[in-house]
């Protein structure tokens, strides 16, 4: 059988995605492919997790996370991080509606939210430092640091991103490229969520127990 | 070339990759609303679990932990539109292998030290 005729007596009635239907579209691919890197960020805090939860009982004579951790900062935090997943939700369908005016809004909202936590997660680690307990007090607090500082990063370049990707909008206008990386930053947020809700269960809401 | 131009209109139109909306739907800003809601009502659950004894005692940390996975599936499901459709296959594998690795190195450190505080301790 030659290859023409393998192809000819293919099945076309192949669903979509599974085999029919051609090549994925782009946005799928890149997607997918973005997915992939997040969930090797996830592996890679699967390692501080794993380095907190073996480190959080060893704090040296220093503070515990129960002397240290104010749940009502925490909360505000996590609001914080919950409506501005919300609102990058609302701007990244704002933006395949073509909608860039409600674009701009949400992005400057979720930009707003995503400030406003990392001006708490700050202040509470200068708090910390300045009350003795910096990284190198204990191996918990090297752990903490580690850990809830590495979310903290990723929270800070997710901005940087998102004031990007507010200036190719307004530059380039909401071509499918530029909406292409409004998906995989949106990914990003919303991955960022996640971790934040292993850190909020497995750091302050044990710890301050 | 008509029929490929259908075919690729109807895929756009159906699909839904980790994030990315269809147009011309308003079901998805309901769907944003309620797991934004859900998420929230998780988050609230997982704060008067731990500061209060609601739960007994002993089994707060799982019910942490309960909620906190059932808060992932929220955001996995109504925010990052992780679905059953055809084209989430790959990415439900690629999160079912992702998972598997967390599972091991988080509950394989926490097994090994605890073993090795146990013999040294």
């Amino acid at each position: 059988m030659t290859i023409a005729a393998t192809i000819d007596a293919a099945p076309t009635e192949l669903v979509p995605g599974r085999g029919g239907g051609g090549p994925a579209p782009t946005r799928i691919v890149v997607a997918y492919g973005f997915w992939i890197f997040l969930l090797s960020d996830f592996i890679m805090f699967s390692g501080l997790f794993a380095a907190y939860a073996v480190l959080s009982s060893n704090t040296a004579g220093g503070p515990t996370g129960r002397d240290l951790f104010n749940l009502h900062n925490v909360f505000i935090e996590t609001m914080c991080l919950l409506v501005s997943s919300y609102t990058c939700g609302l701007g990244a369908f704002s933006a395949e509606r073509r909608r860039p005016d409600l674009f701009f809004v949400f992005a400057a909202l979720t930009f707003v939210l995503g400030a406003a936590f990392l001006f708490i997660e700050i202040r509470e680690f200068a708090g910390m430092v300045g009350a003795g307990a910096g990284p190198s007090r204990s191996a918990f607090l090297s752990a903490f640091f580690t850990l809830v500082g590495m979310h903290g990063a990723h929270v800070t370049s997710g901005l940087l991103w998102l004031a990007y990707m507010a200036a190719q909008v307004a530059g380039k206008g909401l071509r499918p490229n530029v909406l292409r990386r409004l998906v995989c930053w949106s990914l990003f947020w919303h991955a960022l969520d996640i971790i934040w809700i292993g850190v909020i269960t497995m750091v302050y809401l044990m710890g301050a127990r | 070339m008509a029929s490929d131009d259908s075919v690729f209109g109807q895929r756009v139109l159906e699909d839904r990759t980790p994030g990315v909306e269809p147009e011309e739907s308003r079901a998805n800003v309901l769907s944003y609303t309620a797991g934004f809601l859900l998420a929230i009502v998780a988050t609230i659950a997982s704060f008067i679990v731990s500061q209060t004894n609601l739960l007994w005692p002993p089994g707060v940390p799982v019910g942490l932990v309960v909620l906190a996975f059932a808060q992932i599936g929220v955001h996995l499901v109504f925010f990052l539109h992780l679905g059953s459709g055809p084209d989430h296959t790959n990415n439900i594998i690629a999160l079912a292998f992702g998972l598997l690795i967390v599972f091991l190195v988080i509950t394989g450190s926490i097994w090994i030290i605890a073993n090795l505080n146990a013999n040294m301790g």
